[in-house]
């Protein structure tokens, strides 16, 4: 099955991102894909490369770059929500894209099941 | 059907009370994040949990009740217990989520 | 990635029905607007659409919100472009798009509200009714 998911929350502040890495990480230890992942509201925090958590903490930034990297998925940070929170292209991590909004809705109707993580 | 979640503990926000108020029999609720604290035995929570455990399915996501150290607490009963792997699966056997914040 | 590579998915013919949930009221928060960005921009890809109003949701299509002291953008008037764009819907008849806008009963009662209250014209549906709904949906999409 193919899953598109959205994260509304940025990391750390909610536990929105953690759980929607680790329920993307489920899913493709079950075989399936995620297709897109889509950070919408403060979700674009989640695409800032100059997040420095503490050392012995998990990395919420890199940790997305990774699992798209390894499992191609395209993650996509909403421009207008960025644009409002000053993520740029300058401070994008890498495995991040931005783009328009018309990409969550393109999401969900390839996806056979869309999900939201959020506050 | 419908896979419904809950984040947010019933303590905090009306989710839970709205999510039970408008789910569809036949449904499943899955408690993530906060929204574990609802499986707690003995709360308020639990009533309203239990005059729709008739015609809804309730589950709560281990690796949360775990970090909450909630899993030496009592849970109200029916209320089954499912990792991530299990909540991937949940997702699977249901047509839609409604993520309750 | 310094250029937005598209990432093509086959789309072609698809045609879902989306639910947006409003639970919060306006301008304590974000959630609001941002939601009301995303319903616009669907309407780009001729989806069925149901914008529903929960709980403080209700307050977000309140008449007469003036924001002037509080120096926020009043976005209010946007949910007339989403009347326009149902309207337009229900009068094309080439398009294969239906939209409806919903308060929920308990909702609206319970805050002492009535549908004369709101800026655009909605559809007050029960909670029984909209639980039915509810579980018709394709997507369901929170704030």
């Amino acid at each position: 099955m193919k899953f598109g998911i959205i994260v509304n929350e940025g990391p750390f502040t909610h536990q929105a991102s953690d759980s929607a890495y680790r329920f993307a990480v489920a899913t493709v230890e079950k075989g399936h894909r995620v297709i897109r992942v889509f950070f919408y509201y403060d979700g674009v925090n989640n695409g800032n490369k100059l997040s420095s958590p503490q050392a012995d903490d998990r990395n919420l930034v890199k940790l997305w770059g990774e699992l798209a990297a390894e499992h191609k998925v395209d993650l996509v940070v909403c421009v207008t929500a960025a644009l409002r929170r000053g993520i740029k292209e300058e401070i994008l991590a890498d495995g991040f894209r931005i783009s328009g909004l018309g990409q969550l809705i393109e999401m969900s109707l390839a996806a056979d099941r869309t999900l939201v993580f959020g506050d | 059907m419908m896979l419904h979640t809950v984040n947010k503990s019933p303590f905090e926000r009306n989710a839970l009370e709205s999510c039970l108020r408008l789910a569809a029999s036949g449904a499943s609720v899955l408690l993530i994040e906060d929204g574990v604290i609802a499986a707690l035995a003995g709360t308020p929570a639990g009533d309203r949990i239990a005059e729709r455990a008739g015609d809804l399915k309730f589950y709560a996501l281990g690796p949360d009740i775990d970090a909450r150290g909630l899993g030496d607490r009592p849970l109200i009963d029916g209320v089954e217990i499912v990792d991530y792997g299990g909540f991937v699966d949940l997702v699977v056997a249901h047509d839609a989520v409604n993520t309750w914040l | 990635m310094a250029e937005d590579q598209p990432v093509e998915f086959d789309t072609q013919g698809v045609k879902k029905r989306f639910m947006f949930v409003n639970r919060r009221a306006p301008y304590g928060s974000i959630y609001a607007l941002e939601i009301l960005e995303m319903v616009l921009i669907s309407a780009a890809f001729e989806q069925h659409a149901a914008i529903v109003f929960i709980d403080d949701g209700v307050f977000q299509i309140k008449k007469g919100q003036d924001t002037k002291s509080l120096g926020i953008k009043n976005f209010s008037p946007t949910y007339g472009v989403v009347e326009m764009e149902k309207q337009d819907a229900e009068e094309d008849d080439d398009m294969d798009m239906v939209w409806r806008i919903i308060v929920e009963k308990e909702s609206m009662e319970a805050r002492g509200l009535s549908a004369d209250d709101l800026i655009v014209g909605v559809e007050v549906l029960g909670a029984d009714a909209l639980s039915a709904l509810m579980d018709a949906q394709d997507v369901v999409l929170s704030g």
